[in-house]
């Protein structure tokens, strides 16, 4: 059989290079073959990511705006945010079972609650970072405290908001593999496989898909951000 | 639902059986063991990578060079999942999961990705402390004759420390939580009690592994803020992020 694959003809092709006997790191026809698996296990891993960043979103928001009411509010909701985050996904996933069982869900939302603690802590030192002469002329120019947080300190705290959502987001796709404890990790099912049956071709490329889909989505809040912020690309080129 | 809540009482109550049983805590397989075994893998990834990270990462600080490198090396480094990283290792021919001295199987192949977790963050945070201290300090040492080998050791290095010191204590509760991963690969550590319990679906023990995982994090993380505040009483609200 070493022979075979020691010999390839054009004709009669020897064993595919992801059979048990070649085992290649890079191989096309993997790709090709089981190309339906692959898209399935990167579609799974952008929606969870996806779900759990926009959760985390949303539930940083007003979390951060009643932190800033007083300083006693903020210890609490910083200190609560940080004792999550130290919590190892290993041990966050299977502390959620009981509740959400062996599902997706308990990956969005235990990937949700890490977004969360990076966002909270971003909005809040993004509104900080607003200067006290801005809102006090806005203040002054009769712009009521809604207004005044969508119109002013909103806008000039996105910079640093955007930061510590690209952390949030990177760090959330590299954290969705580790969903593979609960059958629920996108590509991190296929790396867990790979080393299960020492699946060479299957890791590498569940592998270089993961870093490729981080880095795609971190691209896009970029962008997003460009298009928000379109006084800061100004100020750049002027 | 009512089916729902008695699982959900099983889980939590079999996870509390497990902690309650000594027999579990004891033994070469015992909780006691593997949390020793995670504990030591830990802190040698960590020494590993500030043995690596920490030289050049002052030393690029005190010249002001490689900036961009110094803090965009934590952007990627995070882009890359070190269950990834650790699979890859364990699969290829070196490391591989071969046993590696005290540090069980898969040791080698661990401890690599554990510490190449650790080193982005700790060279970020050692070069953003080295260049954090304020420009007329260091000009003012350069007017009293400093050479810039003394200006780097007695007065940036020292007014770096807290900040470094922060880098090292927030490492040391990540590595802790990553080293809970390499159990994902059959290595060692404390993970092992979570991923056997999860799968022999003895949902309770896995349970119980969490417990104790977490814990332990957040008496590292309480335990390295109240050594920190103590050692330097003025560094208590440090920003605890780059």
């Amino acid at each position: 059989m070493t022979l075979l694959a020691a010999v390839p003809s054009a004709d009669e092709p020897g064993p595919s290079c992801y059979s048990r006997l070649v085992n290649d790191w890079f191989c096309p026809a993997y790709l090709v073959d089981r190309r339906q698996e692959l898209l399935d296990a990167t579609w799974q891993h952008l929606w969870i990511s996806v779900v759990a960043v926009l959760a985390g979103v949303l539930i940083a928001f007003p979390l951060a705006l009643l932190a800033r009411r007083s300083a006693r509010l903020e210890a609490a909701v910083v200190g609560t945010a940080t004792g999550l985050y130290t919590i190892p996904s290993l041990a966050l996933f299977p502390l959620l079972v009981p509740f959400t069982g062996i599902s997706a869900t308990t990956v969005v939302v235990g990937l949700a609650l890490y977004c969360l603690t990076i966002l909270v802590r971003a909005m809040l030192q993004g509104l900080r970072s607003v200067p006290d002469d801005v809102t006090e002329a806005a203040t002054g120019l009769g712009y009521a405290p809604t207004r005044l947080l969508f119109r002013v300190e909103l806008p000039l705290a996105l910079p640093v908001i955007m930061a510590g959502l690209r952390v949030a987001t990177v760090s959330t796709v590299a954290l969705t593999t580790v969903g593979a404890l609960v059958a629920n990790g996108g590509l991190g099912n296929l790396i867990a496989d790979g080393v299960f049956s020492n699946f060479r071709a299957e890791l590498l490329a569940a592998c270089v898909l993961c870093v490729l889909l981080a880095v795609l989505l971190d691209l896009v809040v970029v962008g997003l951000q460009r298009v928000a912020t379109p006084w800061t690309r100004r100020a750049e080129s002027g | 639902m009512d089916q729902a809540g008695g699982i959900r009482v099983n889980v939590l109550g079999n996870a509390f059986g497990y902690l309650a049983d000594p027999a579990n805590w004891t033994g070469p397989e015992g909780i006691w063991a593997l949390l020793a075994q995670q504990l030591l893998i830990s802190v040698t990834a960590l020494g590993l990578a500030l043995l690596l990270g920490l030289p050049v990462a002052l030393w690029l600080g005190h010249l002001g060079r490689g900036g961009f490198l110094a803090i965009n090396i934590s952007n990627v480094g995070r882009a890359i999942p070190t269950y990834a990283l650790l699979a890859l290792l364990v699969i290829a021919d070196w490391p591989g999961t071969a046993t590696f001295g005290p540090y069980g199987r898969a040791g080698l192949a661990t401890l690599i990705a554990l510490a190449a977790f650790a080193l982005p963050p700790i060279i970020t945070h050692a070069y953003v402390a080295v260049r954090e201290v304020p420009e007329e300090v260091r000009e003012s040492a350069r007017g009293m004759g400093m050479s810039g080998r003394q200006l780097f050791t007695r007065v940036e290095l020292p007014l770096a420390l807290p900040l470094v010191a922060t880098g090292i204590r927030l490492a040391l509760v990540q590595v802790w939580a990553t080293a809970t991963i390499a159990a994902l690969v059959a290595g060692p550590g404390l993970g092992r009690v979570i991923t056997d319990g999860f799968a022999n679906t003895d949902y309770g023990k896995g349970v119980a592994g969490a417990i104790v995982v977490a814990a332990v994090a957040l008496v590292l993380e309480a335990g390295g803020s109240l050594l920190q505040r103590w050692a330097d009483p003025l560094e208590g609200t440090a920003p605890s992020s780059p």
